[in-house]
């Protein structure tokens, strides 16, 4: 029987507008194959990454509590990637090929983990600003038409919800102290501000994939919306604890209800996407580093496997 | 105060607290991310023995001093942790054979203080236990691989046996301390503990063709009474930079 492509992908189109979700072994066009496999892997790549800048301070954290809060969420962020890899292997990929399109540059990551932690108090704003970015991306992610990814964002979220909780308590209890504490949180949120509205991309005139995602319910909202609704719920968290967001043309708008605000350096944004940012060489040295000095355990772990085997055969 | 006891105690806190803090450097850095996971899984469980045994020092020493205090204002000569600890990570293999030394260590000893008569170190033993024995059976498992895996493997890791073999003498010397505890029923008794160890660390390294080096080696000892190896200053330094440096700070 001849397959007929153009009546398959009228059928997919159909099953996704009527909001069912597509499984890994139902028909999928190519392109949305891979357009999946190219935006989950770069999640998965993200959270593995962004042990990196947290990981930093774990061992200066200040306090024993604090320690501990950082491990964990650090933790569950390599749980996250675990666990998105393993959606995405559902696709057809396998880990091992994803972290290689990681290690050799092919496969992106999100570009804020390639700004610096330089104070305690990053560890905050990372967490507040950071992960709520992240939230905001994610809720709207839970609703995709791509079954084990939804899943997967509707899990991640939970656990976003409490880092992000426990970033903005950092800063708020810092916010209580002493001068030299305010100074570290204002210059946390001074240097993370702008490349946290980064992370929802270039805006939608400049936004190359976002047509073909959207008929697709991959994606179901446009960058500057997520944006704005990010911006909006964030600022008021920011005023309750005093801390000023590094931005002359912040206002609220009474007529639209939103905030507006000022321009993003979109030339940073390119820079940075580009590889030259202030960590992106660090930062893949640190993944390709670990790679390549455990490349001697996966073997042993390996070959040790292959001779039980052996010994159970014999 | 049971100036013994606060001693004993600080002793189980440290050699957590120092773990932990080795363990730590490995977040985001290990041979793939199960492994990372596991790694700073048993630096979380440390992290919370050296707080609990830490919090009940501070107690029994009752000068105000609570576990951050003990943690972040005392210098090296004042931590009771063991040398292994303190010694750096080099490499996975290494990191596995500290890890084997040390949970085989805690898990005889606190199998031991589970039965003393102070139930608060009997209840921290009793807790601290069971994530010991998941740390034991990872390091096991782990020796296993790494010793019977690939001849790389195999030298690595006997060289790690081989340097921080050194160190094991340390894990059982036995002081004033623990002789005034033990008449009370309250510390393990270290030729137990030490029988136990080295039965079960030969069965492990032989079943992962591992040899163990001559016991007439030369061992380094000090850390019962605050003498350490290099490494300890830069730990803390690294560790205590924040709460010395903002003294006035609350985090």
């Amino acid at each position: 029987m001849e397959v007929n492509i153009e009546q398959l992908e009228k059928d997919f189109q159909a099953k996704i507008d009527a909001g069912i979700s597509i499984e890994p072994k139902d028909w999928m066009p190519e392109r949305y194959r891979h357009q999946l496999i190219r935006m989950m892997s770069q999640h998965a790549h993200s959270e593995v990454v962004g042990m990196l800048p947290e990981g930093n301070w774990i061992t200066r954290a200040p306090s024993l509590m604090r320690k501990m809060v950082l491990l964990a969420k650090v933790q569950d962020e390599a749980g996250h990637g675990l666990y998105i890899y393993s959606a995405t292997e559902t696709l057809g990929i396998s880990r091992d090929e994803m972290i290689n399109q990681l290690l050799t540059g092919k496969a992106k990551y999100s570009s804020i983990f390639n700004y610096p932690t330089l104070n305690w108090a990053d560890m905050g704003a990372i967490g507040w600003l950071v992960d709520g970015a992240a939230i905001v991306n994610q809720t709207a992610l839970a609703k995709c038409s791509f079954g084990p990814y939804a899943r997967a964002m509707l899990r991640i979220c939970k656990e976003e919800n409490f880092h992000q909780k426990q970033g903005y308590q950092i800063l708020a209890n810092m916010m209580q102290g002493t001068e030299a504490q305010k100074q570290m949180v204002q210059d946390a949120v001074n240097r993370f501000w702008w490349p946290s509205l980064m992370m929802f991309g270039p805006s939608d005139k400049n936004s190359p994939n976002s047509d073909e995602l959207m008929r697709w319910k991959v994606k179901l909202y446009s960058n500057d919306d997520l944006r704005q609704r990010f911006i909006d719920r964030t600022v008021p968290q920011a005023e309750a604890i005093g801390i000023k967001i590094p931005d002359d043309k912040l206002k609220w708008n009474e007529k639209t209800r939103h905030y507006e605000w000022g321009e993003i350096n979109w030339d940073e944004f390119y820079a940075v996407i580009g590889g030259n940012g202030p960590c992106n060489r660090l930062r893949m040295k640190q993944r390709n580093d670990a790679h390549k000095n455990g490349q001697w355990v996966r073997e042993a772990a390996i070959a040790f496997a292959e001779k039980r085997k052996k010994n159970k055969a014999a | 105060m049971n100036k013994d006891l606060f001693e004993y105690t600080l002793r189980l806190g440290d050699t957590s607290l120092i773990l932990s803090q080795r363990l730590g450097e490995w977040c985001g850095h290990g041979p793939m991310l199960e492994e990372d996971i596991a790694l700073t899984n048993i630096a979380l469980d440390l992290l919370g023995q050296a707080k609990a045994f830490l919090a009940y020092a501070g107690e029994i020493e009752g000068k105000g001093r609570n576990e951050d205090v003990l943690a972040f204002h005392r210098d090296a000569n004042h931590f009771r942790n063991l040398l292994l600890t303190e010694q750096p990570n080099v490499d996975f293999g290494f990191t596995i054979i500290r890890q084997l030394f040390v949970s085989t260590w805690q898990h005889y000893l606190y199998s031991e203080l589970t039965h003393a008569t102070d139930k608060n170190m009997s209840a921290l033993a009793v807790k601290s236990l069971k994530e010991v024995n998941y740390h034991l059976r990872f390091a096991s498992d782990w020796t296993l691989r790494l010793g019977d895996g690939t001849e790389e493997s195999h030298q690595r890791v006997q060289a790690a046996v081989n340097e921080l073999w050194n160190y094991t003498g340390d894990l059982f010397e036995i002081d004033q301390v623990d002789e005034a505890l033990l008449k009370l029923g309250i510390a393990a008794d270290m030729k137990k503990v030490e029988a136990s160890w080295n039965k079960h660390i030969r069965q492990v390294l032989n079943d992962a063709t591992l040899s163990v080096p001559e016991i007439n080696n030369f061992m380094r000892t000090g850390s019962r009474k605050g003498v350490h190896t290099e490494y300890l200053g830069f730990i803390l330094a690294e560790m205590q930079f924040l709460p010395r440096a903002y003294p006035d700070a609350k985090w």
